[in-house]
C-alpha cells in the first residue's frame, strides 16, 4: 500500500499569547512546525503500512525551509520525502497551490491513498485537499476519525458531521483528510532521527512537473488579498466578584433579556 | 497586493523579524527586507513596526493584467444545505446577505437545491426571498455525497453562469465547493464572516479571519466567474420569511453518469446526546482543565441543559479523556459562534480563543483572576465553578421554567 502524505509548515501558535495590556499578539521567538492536522495524517500513513506494507511518502509545497518538516516526517517512520519548492510558486491560493501539489504528485508514481490534514492553522480554509482530489479525478472522503477497513482495494471510513458522522467507502486510489480524533501521533524514534538526518529529499521545481506556468503562483491564483486589517480587539468586559449567590444573580439579571 | 518597506523609515529596530511567523523578514544593511518567496502578506509586520515603515501597496496593474468583462455571467446563487430533506438555517442567513448583495448589483437571487422529494423546501427558499430556485430532485440526491452533488453543480453553473455563488461554510459546504471551485476554475474563499460589493468593478469582497481572527483579509476574485465564498453559520442574520413571496421553481434531471458516485454512504450516525450540535447552538457552556474530572462534567450539562444549549470543552478535557473530540472547542476542534458562550473553568489558552472568540457574549467563570480569558469576556466572574456554576443552573432554571 503506497501512501502519499500532504503536509505543510506552519508558524507554531502555542508559543503564542495575547498581550492583556493591548490585547495583540505576542510572539516569543518564531517557531516552525508541521500543521497539527497533518500530524494525524502522518501518524495513521504510518500505521497503515505497518498494517499492509508499502510506502509512505511526504510532499511538501512551500520556501526552502520547509525540509525541516519533511525531515521531521521522516523521523517518525516515513519512507521518503518531496520538496516541491520554486519561486514561481509563490503567492499561490488554495486553487494554484491544490493545482501544482496534484502535479507534483503525479510525478511521484502509483499511491493508493493520500492523506491529508483537515486543514492548516494559518489558512484555515480546509480548501486544499479536496482540491488536489479534484484536480486528479480521484474521490475523496473528507473529515476522516476513523479508518475502520482497507480490504480489496477498498477503503471504509467515518467521516465527522456537526451531527455525529456518515460511514463512507470508497475505491482505492482515493484522498482523505483526517481530524484530531483519528489518532494519537507518536514521538520520533532514535533509529528514525538518524535516518532524517541523512535522507536525501526529492526536490520539484516548476519545470520539474508539466504544469501550466499560467496556472502557478500569484499569477495562477483566482483569488486575490486586497487588503488587511486588524479587528477592534475584543476588550475585557465587567468583572463580577462575590458571594456565588449574588455573582449569579446579577449574571443572570444581565443575561436575562438575551434569554426570554 | 505587494508589501514593502519604506527604507527611510526603517530604523533596523528588528520588530518585524521577531514577529513575523513565516521567518521572511532579514535585516540586511541595517534595514528590513522581506522576501516574498516566504511572505504571506498577512500583515502581522505592519502592526509591529513602530515607525510605519511597512507598507502594503495596492494592486498593481500587473495582478490583473487584462480585466475581463464578464456580462454573461449575473446572479447571486445560494447552495441552500440540506439534511434528511430540510434545509439547513445557514440557507436562511445566506439567503438573508444574498439579497442585499443582489439588490445592489441589480441582479436576481436563486436558491440551488439538491435532495430527494423536496419541492416544498424550494417553497420554502422563495418565501425567503429567492427569486428563482434550481431544484434538482433524485433518488441520487437524496443524502449530501461529493461528487453527484459537485457534477450537479458543475453543470448548472456551467449552464447558468452565476456571478456569485455562497455555500455556508459547514462540512458539506467546505468538502463541495472546493470540488467544485477547481471544476469550473473560480476562485474560492474559506469561512468568510463579511461580504460586500465594490459596485463599480461588480466585485465581491469577501473578508476572512485569519490567524484565528487576529487578522483579518478581504479577498477579490477579480478574473473569474463566479466568484464563490463558503459563510460561517451565525453571522449573517436570516432572511425574514413572506410566505406571499412569489418565484419560479425550475427543475433540471441529469443523466445518471453525472449521478454516478463512486463513493458510497453506507450510514449516517448521529451522536445520541443532544447536547452536541455546537455550530448550531445559540447557547454553549464550555468545561475546561478546572472541573478536574469527567464526573463533575455534570455540572456543566445541568446548566447547559437549563439554558437549551450545547455542551463544550476545552483541549485540556478532551485530550484528559473527559469529553468526546465532538465538543473540542478552539483551533484543533470546532470553531464556534453562538449567541452566548459560557467557559467555566477554562483559563483561556490561544488555542480555544480562536475558536469561541466570535461570540456574541463571553461570560468566563474561573477562580484566577488572571486568566486569560478574562481579557475578552464581557462578563467575567472570578469564583469556585463548583458553587457558581451549579447556582446559575438553578436561577436559570427558574427564570427559564426548564
Amino acid at each position: 500500500m503506497n501512501i502519499i502524505v500532504c503536509i505543510k509548515q506552519v508558524p507554531d501558535t502555542t508559543n503564542v499569547r495575547i498581550d492583556p495590556e493591548t490585547n495583540t499578539l505576542v510572539r516569543s521567538g518564531v517557531q516552525s512546525i508541521i500543521n497539527p492536522f497533518d500530524m494525524y495524517a502522518i501518524e495513521e500513513a504510518i500505521r497503515l503500512k505497518e498494517k499492509f506494507g508499502g510506502l509512505v511518502t511526504i510532499i511538501t509545497m512551500g520556501p526552502p525551509q520547509a525540509e525541516e518538516a519533511l525531515r521531521e516526517a521522516i523521523s517518525l517512520g516515513a519512507d521518503e520525502a518531496v520538496l516541491v519548492s520554486d519561486r514561481a510558486f509563490a503567492g499561490s491560493d488554495t486553487w494554484a497551490t491544490s493545482y501544482t501539489l496534484s502535479k507534483a504528485i503525479g510525478k511521484i508514481g502509483k499511491f493508493d491513498l493520500v492523506i491529508c490534514g483537515k486543514q492548516a492553522i494559518d489558512g484555515d480554509t480546509a480548501q486544499v485537499g479536496p482540491g488536489i482530489a479534484a484536480f486528479m479525478d480521484i474521490p475523496q472522503i473528507t473529515f476522516v476519525k476513523k479508518i475502520e477497513e482497507i480490504k480489496d482495494s477498498f477503503i471504509r471510513a467515518e467521516r465527522m458531521t456537526e451531527e455525529g458522522y456518515d460511514i463512507v467507502e470508497s475505491p482505492l486510489p482515493c484522498l482523505i483528510t483526517v481530524v484530531k480524533e483519528i489518532n494519537e501521533p507518536r514521538l520520533p524514534s532514535l533509529k528514525g532521527k538518524m535516518r532524517a538526518k541523512k535522507i536525501e529529499i526529492k526536490k520539484l521545481e516548476a519545470k520539474d512537473l508539466d504544469a501550466d506556468p499560467d496556472l502557478l503562483g500569484l499569477k495562477g491564483s483566482p483569488t486575490k488579498v486586497v487588503k488587511i486589517f486588524t479587528p477592534s480587539p475584543r476588550k475585557g468586559g465587567q468583572i463580577l466578584e462575590g458571594e456565588a449567590k449574588d455573582v449569579s444573580a446579577k449574571l443572570v439579571e444581565l443575561l436575562k433579556t438575551e434569554l426570554v | 497586493m505587494s508589501i514593502k518597506v519604506t527604507n527611510e523609515k526603517c530604523t533596523g529596530c528588528k520588530l518585524c523579524v521577531k514577529t513575523c511567523p513565516f521567518s521572511a523578514i532579514e535585516i540586511t544593511n541595517k534595514k528590513a527586507v522581506i522576501d516574498l518567496y516566504k511572505c504571506t502578506l498577512c500583515g502581522v509586520c505592519i502592526e509591529s513596526c513602530k515607525f510605519d515603515a511597512i507598507v502594503l501597496t495596492k494592486l498593481s496593474p500587473t495582478d490583473i493584467a487584462f480585466p475581463k468583462k464578464f456580462e454573461e455571467h449575473k446572479d447571486v446563487w445560494i447552495f441552500c444545505e440540506q439534511k434528511k430533506g430540510v434545509v439547513q438555517s445557514v440557507a436562511y442567513e445566506l439567503l438573508g446577505k444574498g439579497r442585499e448583495l443582489a439588490d445592489t448589483l441589480g441582479v436576481e437571487l436563486c436558491g440551488v437545491l439538491l435532495g430527494e422529494n423536496i419541492k416544498g423546501e424550494a417553497q420554502k427558499i422563495i418565501h425567503r426571498g429567492a427569486n428563482k430556485v434550481y431544484l434538482v430532485d433524485s433518488h441520487e440526491l437524496k443524502h449530501y455525497q461529493d461528487e453527484p452533488y459537485s457534477k450537479v453543480l458543475i453543470q448548472l453553473i456551467k449552464e447558468y453562469k452565476p456571478e456569485i455563488v455562497l455555500c455556508g461554510a459547514s462540512s458539506i459546504g467546505r468538502s463541495l465547493i472546493s470540488r467544485v471551485a477547481i471544476g469550473v476554475h473560480a476562485g474560492l474563499t474559506a469561512d468568510c464572516t463579511a461580504l460586500d460589493i465594490d459596485k463599480k468593478e461588480r466585485l465581491l469582497l469577501q473578508t476572512r479571519p485569519a490567524f484565528g481572527g487576529n487578522i483579518m483579509a478581504t479577498i477579490i476574485c477579480p478574473n473569474h466567474r463566479p466568484q464563490m465564498s463558503t459563510v460561517r453559520h451565525k453571522v449573517m442574520k436570516e432572511a425574514p420569511e413572506n410566505k406571499h413571496h412569489k418565484g419560479k421553481i425550475i427543475e433540471k434531471s441529469y443523466d445518471n453518469n453525472v449521478y454516478f458516485s463512486r463513493t458510497r454512504l453506507l450510514d449516517i450516525v448521529e451522536e445520541i446526546e443532544e447536547t452536541v450540535n455546537l455550530t448550531e447552538a445559540n447557547v454553549i457552556v464550555s468545561g475546561g482543565r478546572g472541573l478536574g474530572s469527567p464526573e463533575n462534567f455534570k455540572i456543566i450539562e445541568d446548566l447547559a441543559k437549563a439554558l437549551g444549549g450545547a455542551v463544550g470543552a476545552s483541549r485540556a478535557a478532551v485530550d484528559s479523556g473527559w469529553k468526546t473530540y465532538s465538543h473540542q472547542v478552539g483551533q484543533t476542534g470546532k470553531t464556534v459562534c453562538p449567541k452566548i458562550y459560557i467557559a467555566c473553568g477554562i483559563s483561556g489558552q490561544i488555542q480555544h480563543l480562536v475558536g469561541m472568540q466570535s461570540s456574541e457574549i463571553i461570560v468566563a467563570i474561573n477562580k484566577d483572576p488572571h486568566a486569560p480569558i478574562f481579557t475578552m469576556a464581557t462578563y467575567g466572574i472570578i469564583g469556585d465553578i463548583f458553587e457558581v456554576v451549579p447556582e446559575l443552573t438553578r436561577r436559570f432554571k427558574e427564570l427559564l421554567g426548564k
